[in-house]
C-alpha cells in the first residue's frame, strides 16, 4: 500500500509540471496580454507613448516566453505564487480569500448530490416500473438536461423574488455586520441552499439513474438469492450485499465530479453572485492574468490528482478483489 | 479670475433636467446603509493606476480631490478652499483647507499633493499623463499652498482637477515604496466621507462612514456597501428584493428597468452623466479596398436607420448622433450646419453603384467582416442590426465574436478588422476623450482607443493641436467646429447614436445625481428621506 502510494506521489510530479507548462502555452496562443486589458481599462484616455510598454515591462511581459515560464516556475519551487497585477495583491491572497467560498460550496453540493441521488436511486430500484420509478426517472431527465443557469434563475425567482424565503445572492448578509456564531451561520446556510442545490440537480440525477442501474443488476445476482436463502432481512440485503456492489461505478462518478470541484461551477457562481474560484479562474483568462491563472490550475491539478488517488484507494477497500500494487 | 476660466464655467452651465421624485425637499436624515451595485468587480482601488469606471465609482467615495463640479460644471472647493489661476494660463496656486486628516489620523498637507502629482501622476497615471503634459513644477511654499506652474496653457486642465481625474496620495504610505504594487492600492487611506472598511472580492467592498469628516454635519449615511453581482437577471433580482438600492451605467435590462419604473418603488434617472458623455460609432478600416471610398462610408451612414436601432436594441435609451461631439458636452456640440446622413437605404444603393460596386448575381456587392466590442447583448444586437441593414443594401456583412482581449489585440495592434462597432467617453472635455479618435498623431500600435482607421488630415490635425494650448475658449470652441465640419464629412468614422446611460435608484435616495459626474461624487449628501 504504501509504497503504490509514493510511486503515484512521485508520478504526480512531472504531471503537475506538465500541466503548467501545457496552460502556459496555452495562455500565449490567445492574443493580446495583461497589458493591452490594463491600458484598455483606462478609456479614451490611455493614449499615452509608451504607457503600455511600460506596463509590459513592469510585468516581465516584455522577457522572452521561455523566460517568464522560467521565471514563475522558479517562483513556485520557493512557494511563491506570485503577484496578480490585475489586483494589485498576491496570487495567494486572491486564491485563499476565495478558497472557503468554493470549498463550502462544491462539497455541500457533492454531499446533497451523493445523498439525494442515491436515495432516488434506491428508492427508484426497489420495483422497477413502478410509480416510484416513473416519478425518479421524469425528475431526473429534467435535472439532467436542463441548462444550470436556467435552473438557477428560475429558483432565484421563485424562492427570492416571489416568495422572499431566501437571498437571491452573495454569500452572506453584507449590510449588517458583524453576525456572529448561530446567527452568522444561519445566515450562511441561507445562502448556501439555492446555488448548493442548482449545482447539486444536474449531478443528483445522474447518482439517482446509476443506483439504479447498479442496484438492479446488484439485485438480481446469485449471492442475493443466496442471502436470501439464508432468510437476511430484505434492507440488510439490499445496503449490505447490493448496495456495497453497486457503490464502485457511483465512486468513479463522485471521483470527477470532486475533480471538478475548484473551477467547474463558474456559471453557478455567477447566477447567484457567489465569490468561489471558478469565477476568479475564468477573469483570470478573460483578462489574461498569468500568474493568477497558473497558480489556480496548480491548486485544481493537485486535487485532482489527490481525488483519483483516493477514488482507486477506495476501489480497493470497497471491492477487495481490486489490488493496489506497487 | 481669468477670462478663460470664467468663460468655462459659464458656457459650461449644464441644463439639468427636472426631476420628479429626486426634487422634493426633505430635511437630510442620519443613519442607513446604502447598498449599491459595482460592475464590473474593481480590481483594485486606485483611480491613479485604472481609470475604469468601477474603481472611480468605489475611490471617489474614499478620497476627495482638490476640487469638484457643481451641477452646472462650475468648480466648487473640496480639499482647496480656494484658488487662483493666472491670466495666462500658466499658473494654478490652490490654498489648502486646514484640519483635513486622512483616515489614519496623519494630517493632510501640501506635501501629498506634490508627491502625488510628481511620484504618481506624471510617472503611473496614462490619463495624468495627458491632462498635466505642461506641467513645469509643482511647488508649496507653506504646507498648505500648492502651486502648479505650466510651461503651456492647458485648458483640458480645468475639468480635470476632481478626485477622478488628479487622485491624492497619502504620502506617509507610499513614499519609498512601489506605487504599482503598493498594498494600499487595494485597501486606500483617503481624506473622503467615508472609510474602507473591507474588501471581499467576489462578494462586496465595505465603506464606513468617517466621523472626522472635514464637512461639519456630513456625510449622512452610515456605511456604503457596493455588491459584486456579475449576472444581470441577479442585479434585477436584487433590486427587486431590496438588496440594493443603487445602480449606475445600465445596471440592469432595459426591460427590467422599465418593470421596475412601473412599481413605484424605483427610480430611473439618466441625469449624473453629464460629464461623462458617450457615443456609440461604426469606425471603417480605411485599408480596406472598399471602405477608403467615400462614397461607400456615406452609404453605410445612409443605410443604417439610427432612430430604429435605438428603439429596438437600446431600450429607447439614447438619441441619433449629428456629430461626432455628444450633444451634453457644451458648448462644444455644434447641432446645426453639419453634414448629416438620413436613413435612405435608396441613396445607398445610388452611392456604392457609383462608387463602382454593383450588385453581383448573387445579390451583394462585397463582403465586409463586423466586429463588435465584445461588451455583452446589447453590441451584439446592434452588430445584428447593422450586419441586417447592411445587406439590405448588397453588403454582405460578417460577424466577428471574440472576447475583449483577443479584439483589443486585433484591432489596435494588428488593425485586423474591416468594420468595428464601440462606444467611448468623451469626457468633460472633448480633448480627453474625443482627440483619439481623429488625431493621426495619436496613433499608436498597441495602445487601445486610439486611431485606428488610418485616416489622416492635415486641417484635422491642426484644429486638434491648437485646441490644446488655445487659452481664448471661443477659439477653442471653433477648433472644435472645424473637427465636427471634417468628420461628418469625411466620415473617418461614422457616429451611430449618443447613449443614455441610466441609474437605477429607490425612490427613497436623495442627492445621487446632483452633480454633472455622478460616479465620481463622493456621496457625503447622499442620505434616505424620511416617509
Amino acid at each position: 500500500m504504501l509504497p503504490y502510494l509514493a510511486r503515484r506521489l512521485l508520478l504526480a510530479v512531472p504531471l503537475i509540471l506538465g500541466i503548467i507548462a501545457f496552460n502556459f502555452f496555452l495562455l500565449q496562443l490567445a492574443p493580446g496580454d495583461l497589458a493591452d486589458v490594463l491600458a484598455s481599462e483606462q478609456g479614451g484616455a490611455a493614449a499615452d507613448a509608451g504607457y503600455v510598454a511600460e506596463l509590459r515591462k513592469a510585468f516581465g511581459l516584455d522577457l522572452p516566453v521561455l523566460a517568464q515560464l522560467g521565471v514563475y516556475l522558479k517562483n513556485v519551487l520557493t512557494l511563491d505564487f506570485g503577484f496578480s497585477h490585475r489586483y494589485g495583491v498576491p496570487v495567494a491572497t486572491l486564491i485563499t480569500e476565495r478558497l472557503g467560498g468554493t470549498l463550502l460550496l462544491a462539497l455541500t453540493s457533492l454531499v446533497l448530490a451523493v445523498a439525494i441521488g442515491t436515495a432516488l436511486g434506491l428508492l427508484a430500484s426497489r420495483r422497477p416500473g413502478g410509480i416510484v420509478d416513473s416519478l425518479v426517472s421524469v425528475l431526473s431527465t429534467v435535472a439532467y438536461s436542463a441548462p444550470l443557469f436556467w435552473v438557477g434563475l428560475m429558483l432565484v425567482v421563485l424562492f427570492g423574488v416571489h416568495l422572499q424565503w431566501l437571498p437571491t445572492g452573495g454569500f452572506q448578509e453584507v449590510t449588517q455586520v458583524p453576525l456572529r456564531g448561530l446567527v452568522l451561520w444561519g445566515d450562511r446556510l441561507r445562502h448556501l441552499v439555492l446555488p448548493a442545490t442548482t449545482l447539486a440537480l444536474f449531478f443528483v440525477a445522474i447518482y439517482a439513474r446509476m443506483t439504479r442501474a447498479s442496484m438492479i443488476e446488484a439485485m438480481s445476482q446469485d449471492y442475493i438469492r443466496t442471502a436470501r436463502a439464508k432468510g437476511l432481512s430484505e434492507g440488510r440485503i439490499a445496503l449490505r450485499h447490493g448496495f456495497r456492489n453497486a457503490l464502485l461505478p457511483l465512486v468513479t462518478m463522485v471521483g470527477l465530479q470532486a475533480g471538478s470541484l475548484l473551477g467547474g461551477s463558474v456559471v453557478v457562481e455567477t447566477v447567484f453572485a457567489w465569490p468561489g474560484m471558478g469565477r476568479l479562474a475564468f477573469e483570470a483568462v478573460s483578462n489574461r492574468d498569468l500568474n493568477l491563472l497558473l497558480s489556480i490550475m496548480l491548486l485544481s491539478s493537485f486535487v485532482v490528482v489527490a481525488v483519483n488517488l483516493t477514488v482507486d484507494l477506495l476501489y480497493a477497500w470497497l471491492d477487495p478483489r481490486i489490488a493496489v500494487s506497487a | 479670475m481669468s477670462r478663460l476660466i470664467r468663460a468655462l464655467m459659464v458656457t459650461a452651465a449644464l441644463a439639468v433636467a427636472g426631476h420628479a421624485g429626486a426634487q422634493q425637499k426633505d430635511t437630510p436624515a442620519y443613519g442607513g446603509t446604502l447598498s449599491a451595485i459595482v460592475h464590473p468587480e474593481p480590481p483594485i482601488l486606485s483611480p491613479l493606476l485604472n481609470t475604469a469606471t468601477p474603481i472611480v465609482l468605489v475611490a471617489t467615495k474614499i478620497n476627495d480631490g482638490l476640487v469638484d463640479y457643481a451641477s452646472d460644471g462650475t468648480i466648487v472647493p473640496k480639499l482647496a478652499e480656494s484658488w487662483d489661476f493666472s491670466k495666462d494660463g500658466l499658473t494654478l496656486a490652490f490654498k489648502l483647507r486646514k484640519g483635513v486628516t486622512w483616515h489614519d489620523g496623519k494630517p493632510f498637507t501640501a506635501a501629498d499633493v506634490k508627491f502625488s502629482i510628481e511620484e504618481g501622476l506624471l510617472k503611473y497615471s496614462s490619463t495624468g499623463k495627458r491632462i498635466f503634459k505642461t506641467l513645469a513644477k509643482v511647488e508649496t511654499p507653506d504646507d498648505y499652498t500648492v502651486v502648479l506652474t505650466l510651461s503651456q496653457p492647458t485648458p483640458v486642465i480645468y475639468r480635470n482637477l476632481n478626485s477622478q481625474a488628479l487622485w491624492l496620495l497619502p504620502k506617509h504610505l507610499y513614499e519609498g515604496t512601489d506605487i504599482r504594487s503598493n498594498p494600499w492600492n487595494a485597501k486606500p487611506i483617503g481624506t473622503g466621507p467615508f472609510r474602507f472598511t473591507e474588501y471581499v472580492r467576489g462578494s462586496h467592498i465595505a465603506l464606513d462612514r468617517n466621523p472626522n469628516y472635514w464637512e461639519a454635519g456630513k456625510p449622512y449615511l452610515d456605511r456604503i456597501v457596493f455588491k459584486v453581482i456579475p449576472d444581470a437577471a441577479g442585479r434585477a433580482a436584487a433590486f427587486e428584493t431590496g438588496a440594493v438600492q443603487f445602480g449606475q451605467q445600465h445596471p440592469i435590462t432595459f426591460a427590467d428597468a422599465e418593470r421596475l419604473k412601473k412599481t413605484g418603488k424605483f427610480i430611473v434617472d439618466t441625469r449624473g452623466y453629464e460629464f461623462s458623455p458617450t457615443w456609440f460609432w461604426l469606425e471603417p478600416n480605411h485599408r480596406n479596398q472598399y471602405l477608403q471610398h467615400l462614397k461607400v462610408r456615406q452609404a453605410i451612414a445612409h443605410a443604417i436607420d439610427r432612430g430604429l436601432l435605438l428603439k429596438t436594441v437600446w431600450g429607447g435609451y439614447g438619441k441619433p448622433a449629428v456629430s461626432p461631439i455628444p450633444s451634453a458636452l457644451k458648448p462644444f456640440h455644434l447641432g446645426e450646419g453639419l453634414q448629416q446622413y438620413p436613413f435612405d437605404p435608396k441613396k445607398a444603393e445610388q452611392l456604392l453603384d457609383e462608387a463602382g460596386f454593383p450588385r453581383k448575381a448573387d445579390g451583394f456587392r462585397f463582403k465586409l467582416t463586423h466586429d463588435f466590442i465584445p461588451y455583452g447583448d446589447d453590441y451584439r444586437r446592434t452588430g445584428e442590426f447593422v450586419r441586417q441593414a447592411l445587406r439590405r443594401v448588397g453588403i454582405d456583412v460578417t460577424l466577428g465574436s471574440q472576447d475583449l482581449t483577443t479584439w483589443l489585440k486585433s484591432v489596435f495592434t494588428d488593425y485586423n478588422f474591416d468594420l468595428i462597432s464601440s462606444w467611448g467617453g468623451s469626457g468633460a472635455d472633448p480633448q480627453m476623450g474625443i482627440e483619439t479618435r481623429f488625431w493621426s498623431k495619436a496613433r499608436q500600435p498597441g495602445t487601445a482607443w486610439t486611431v485606428v482607421s488610418e485616416y489622416k488630415n492635415d486641417e484635422l490635425d491642426a484644429a486638434l493641436e491648437d485646441a490644446q494650448t488655445q487659452v481664448d475658449p471661443q477659439k477653442r470652441v471653433e477648433d472644435y467646429n472645424t473637427l465636427q465640419r471634417i468628420v461628418q464629412r469625411d466620415l473617418p468614422l461614422i457616429p451611430l447614436f449618443e447613449v443614455d446611460w441610466f441609474s437605477v435608484y429607490d425612490s427613497r435616495l436623495r442627492g445621487l445625481t446632483d452633480t454633472p459626474n455622478q460616479r465620481a461624487d463622493n456621496f457625503a449628501g447622499v442620505y434616505f428621506a424620511s416617509e
